[in-house]
């Protein structure tokens, strides 16, 4: 050994030894740092789910009015003003979502969608109320930016002074019904709804296939995200589920123009009926119940209304409410 | 100011236009969307692609007009577009630049000095153009005339074959013979096959299409300004492997790209020989302190005998020189200028190879009858020949698709469709929505022709053709719930957005359960005997208790009993008969006089790997041949 080169004096080579030592200690502490002697779980149990309060406004349960009107914007000012202004829904500070059906990216002659006028108008009267921040949401079905814009919704809403939340993978959370056999651990458009006091549902009413009949409950649908799709298997016990999930301040089923047939996309003015009627009430179940009338249904034929009776949502026979009927020509 | 400062504030300038051009190739109306943009600018004033879409497809299709104007200025001023404008050229500028960092004089004028490699962009270009000039002498001549024209092609090979002595050109000319033949014998019996390959390597198509597909969608994922949601573009990694690996050759060699592979470098580079005004030396001697040579972009020899064709017009000669012997001027270089250093033979085998590429691809039947159904083509494209014959690959449309529907088609779609758009139903955010047509309008060189609303809705004076269809989709029962798992769902119909709707459904009753026997009756409950139920699980309001050809839905349902909503002609059964419980489906089927093949209906079926109703390229309204239905039959 000696004799090639010269020879490490003592402090030198502790000074090595010391090194060596050191990186020693790093590998061994990084390999059981990061060690696992089981491998990962299969990562198919539940997560934590966000928790949705009742947005429901005290002392104004079960109120229900039904407009009779050719013109969106009055109705909804006479409708409002029946259940007692949207001020005692309202107050100042407020942060108000409102769920529109943007589900398809459709001009709003059609009536696929939210009415624009009627969105801004809603956003107008929010701001006046005193509402700090007022959005508007969806989830569509088809490409969510072109669905605001195409439907006027995005514009008009930002017009009146409400902000647009579009769904992008951040707004999302993992939610769970309480009791639910079908929501479970599903992403829900949270983003939007955190941290909101009030939300208003404003629905269209439409034909639909498969659920006879898509008006306020079923817009809930629009809140969920992933592959929701797949609860067509069941969409009776899906709508009941979203009657469930959402207990809004609010909820206004525009039937002023019905699409009447080949919902819920239209795509026709063919497949439009005017109806002049517009429904306004805390009681979901009663204002579709109400609403599907429009359709020429009895609540008793839609399964889904019977579903959400039971499960406690609301009442189908709306006239047990006593409804405000309010005729505006 | 140095006139070289003046060059890069140029070049500066141009790459934020053409970057700041891709950006806003979004639909809107906001000052960073697409209101007004000349976005595809760039694109037009790239003169290869205005060539070849000319050769190709026969007609200079509106903004490529502006090549025609690169190509005139470049007669009076030489590559001004490559040095000043180009914004893939700035690109390899800036890196070519970095990595002559630190490096000595001797060095990087060792770097710069000609290479014969140089030659490569020329044989490409004599590729491209031979690959569009036998589709255009296919069109122009048929049968014997395409004889006439072969046969000119080989005397004239086998003349220039021969011309530089013995010996090697003999062979050559037997190989250039060979070569002809085949390209006569192909346009005889013409398969198709053409294809605009030169987009896969025109420099602004190549950079246009890099920075939409493969750079945008990863800046912008977080920032959500050119696409609300994240964007995924399939076999984006090639598109950006390509790019970078180009991009990291300047490492190697400054200006890599434009000095050995550009073919509109080559292009500008042979109208540069002619240019009125050029660099060049105005004394034959100078002290050769090579200062020029170290800086020289277009590895011209600005010190010796200039070679104006490969001269980028960087000026870094004329800045530099400290004896201020290089000048801008109207004549020749005092020391004297060289001609390109083209070998004729590699020129005309590079023509020939480019003449035998479309026979060669029209071998594969693309075009006839292997074609390819996944080909579903955005709405408003040509007929597939004319279509590849005008496809720049510049991935405008991509970026421009409100829903990513369009995506670049990978090499399973064959060599001469790589990177041309093409419609995947899954991965974007919906299918092709039919109130738009942006693609049609962006497409800078027709291949999507510009189509109305009214044109692709079938409305107003189109009414009589109907909407544009871009194909059929056709259900898999093998795979659909209602069809294959007794499952309820329709989601396909729901969200058809045709009226009436291309895709309605027939009902049916299935028998789920069997073995039940009727047991006695109180009020709307009727007890079941056989067979336990699962409590509830019946009350989803599709199921059905069925007697004597009658039937009941069941409202709700515990361990033996069920509760009935009677349906016409039902009666209570018998205390004892059998009975069943069915459950009601709606079954899709397509009607395809109405299927606009949007494929809306494919996205959001729930089966979602493999969908269980998919959109092929039959009966799209582009290919006539591969129309579906007779014309008046059918029911109504």
């Amino acid at each position: 050994m000696s004799g090639q080169g010269k020879d490490l004096d003592r402090r030198q080579f502790m000074q090595r030894a010391g090194k060596a030592g050191l990186g020693v200690a790093a590998i061994g502490a990084l390999a059981w740092w990061g060690h696992d002697s089981k491998g990962p779980d299969a990562s198919l149990g539940a997560s934590p789910s966000v928790k949705l309060p009742s947005y429901a406004v005290a002392g104004r349960e079960k109120r229900l009015a039904i407009v009779k009107s050719s013109h969106r914007v009055p109705a909804l000012r006479a409708g409002l003003e029946a259940l007692g202004g949207l001020g005692a829904f309202v107050s100042a500070g407020h942060r108000v979502v409102i769920k529109v059906n943007a589900a398809f990216a459709s001009p709003p002659a059609l009536g696929a969608t939210s009415n624009p006028e009627l969105v801004a108008e809603l956003v107008r009267l929010c701001l006046k109320a005193g509402a700090k921040e007022v959005v508007v949401t969806d989830n569509p079905i088809n490409d969510p930016a072109s669905c605001f814009e195409l439907s006027g919704i995005g514009p008009a809403a930002r017009q009146a002074g409400a902000s647009v939340v579009l769904p992008h993978p951040g707004a999302f959370a993992s939610y769970s019904l309480p009791g639910g056999r079908l929501i479970a651990n599903w992403p829900l458009l949270w983003g939007p709804l955190k941290g909101a006091d009030r939300v208003i549902g404003l629905a269209p009413v439409k034909d639909h296939h498969r659920s006879q009949a898509s008006v306020c409950m079923k817009n809930w649908y629009g809140l969920l995200g992933g592959r929701r799709n797949v609860f067509h298997q069941d969409i009776n016990g899906i709508i009941s589920e979203l009657g469930r999930m959402i207990t809004p301040s609010l909820v206004i089923a525009d039937g002023v123009v019905s699409l009447a047939r080949n919902g819920p996309t239209g795509g026709s003015l063919e497949d439009l009926k005017p109806t002049g009627t517009m429904i306004l009430g805390t009681d979901q179940v009663a204002v579709d119940s109400a609403a599907v009338g429009l359709l020429g249904l009895k609540p008793e034929q839609v399964a889904w209304l019977g579903l959400a009776q039971k499960a406690g949502v609301g009442a189908t026979d709306f006239q047990s409410l006593n409804p405000t009927t309010v005729e505006l020509g | 100011m140095r006139i070289t400062w003046a060059r890069r504030i140029s070049q500066a300038f141009f790459l934020a236009l053409f970057l700041w051009f891709c950006v806003v190739a979004t639909v809107g109306e906001r000052l960073w969307q697409l209101r007004g943009w000349p976005v595809n600018w760039f694109l037009e004033l790239d003169p290869l692609t205005g060539l070849t879409t000319l050769l190709a497809g026969g007609s200079l299709y509106a903004g490529l007009l502006w090549g025609a104007a690169t190509l005139a200025l470049t007669l009076v001023l030489g590559r001004f577009f490559c040095g000043w404008l180009c914004p893939f050229g700035a690109m390899h500028h800036f890196i070519g630049w970095l990595g002559s960092h630190g490096k000595d004089l001797k060095e990087r004028a060792r770097r710069n000095a000609p290479h014969p490699a140089q030659q490569i962009k020329y044989f490409l270009l004599a590729f491209f153009l031979g690959a569009v000039a036998s589709d255009l002498a296919a069109r122009l001549t048929t049968g014997q005339g395409a004889a006439f024209l072969a046969g000119a092609a080989v005397i004239a090979l086998v003349l220039a074959a021969t011309r530089r002595g013995a010996g090697r050109g003999f062979y050559f000319a037997a190989v250039a013979v060979v070569l002809a033949l085949w390209v006569a014998w192909s346009l005889a019996a013409p398969r198709g096959g053409a294809s605009l390959l030169a987009g896969l390597l025109d420099p602004i198509p190549l950079a246009s299409r890099s920075v939409n597909l493969a750079l945008l969608p990863l800046a912008d994922s977080p920032l959500r300004i050119a696409w609300p949601e994240p964007r995924f573009y399939q076999g984006a990694a090639l598109i950006g492997a390509v790019f970078l690996s180009f991009l990291l050759l300047n490492l190697w060699r400054p200006r890599f790209f434009c000095r050995y592979v550009c073919p509109t470098g080559a292009l500008l580079g042979l109208l540069a020989r002619f240019s009125l005004f050029k660099v060049g030396k105005r004394q034959a001697r100078c002290g050769g302190c090579l200062d020029c040579e170290a800086l020289c972009e277009g590895a011209c020899r600005p010190a010796g005998k200039l070679r104006p064709h490969e001269c980028v017009l960087c000026l870094n000669c004329l800045s530099d020189c400290p004896e201020g012997a290089i000048t801008y001027q109207a004549g020749p270089s005092a020391a004297g200028e060289a001609a390109p250093d083209l070998s004729r033979r590699r020129v005309l085998a590079g023509l020939g190879v480019g003449l035998a590429a479309p026979p060669l691809l029209g071998l594969g039947g693309l075009l006839g009858p292997d074609w390819d159904p996944r080909l579903i083509r955005p709405p408003g494209s040509l007929a597939e020949g004319e279509f590849l014959r005008r496809c720049l690959r510049c991935g405008q449309c991509m970026r421009i698709c409100p829903t990513g529907v369009l995506q670049p088609a990978g090499l399973s779609f064959g060599l001469e469709a790589l990177w041309t758009p093409v419609l995947n139903m899954t991965i974007g955010t919906s299918g092709c929505q039919p109130r738009c047509v942006a693609c049609s309008h962006i497409c800078p060189s027709a291949a999507i022709r510009p189509i109305s609303l009214a044109e692709k809705l079938g409305q107003g004076e189109y009414a009589a053709e109907g909407p544009i269809r871009l194909g059929t989709a056709f259900v898999d029962r093998g795979r659909c719930l209602p069809w294959a798992m007794d499952r309820p769902c329709i989601v396909c119909q729901e969200n058809c957005p045709v009226s009436p709707k291309a895709i309605f459904t027939r009902i049916a009753f299935q028998t789920v359960l069997d073995g039940l026997a009727a047991g006695p009756a109180t009020g709307g409950e009727l007890a079941l005997s056989g067979r336990a139920l699962r409590p509830g699980a019946l009350a989803t309001g599709d199921y059905y208790l069925a007697a004597d050809g009658a039937r009941a839905r069941i409202r709700a349902n515990t361990g033996a009993t069920v509760s009935l909503e009677p349906g016409p002609g039902w009666q209570a059964p018998a205390s004892g008969s059998p009975v069943v419980v069915q459950v009601r489906l709606q079954r899709p089927y397509v009607d395809p006089a109405r299927c606009i093949g949007c494929g809306i209906c494919q996205h959001e079926c729930p089966v979602s790997g493999q969908r269980a109703i998919r959109v092929s390229a039959e009966n799209a309204t582009r290919e006539p041949s591969h129309s579906l239905l007779l014309k008046g039959a059918g029911p109504v």
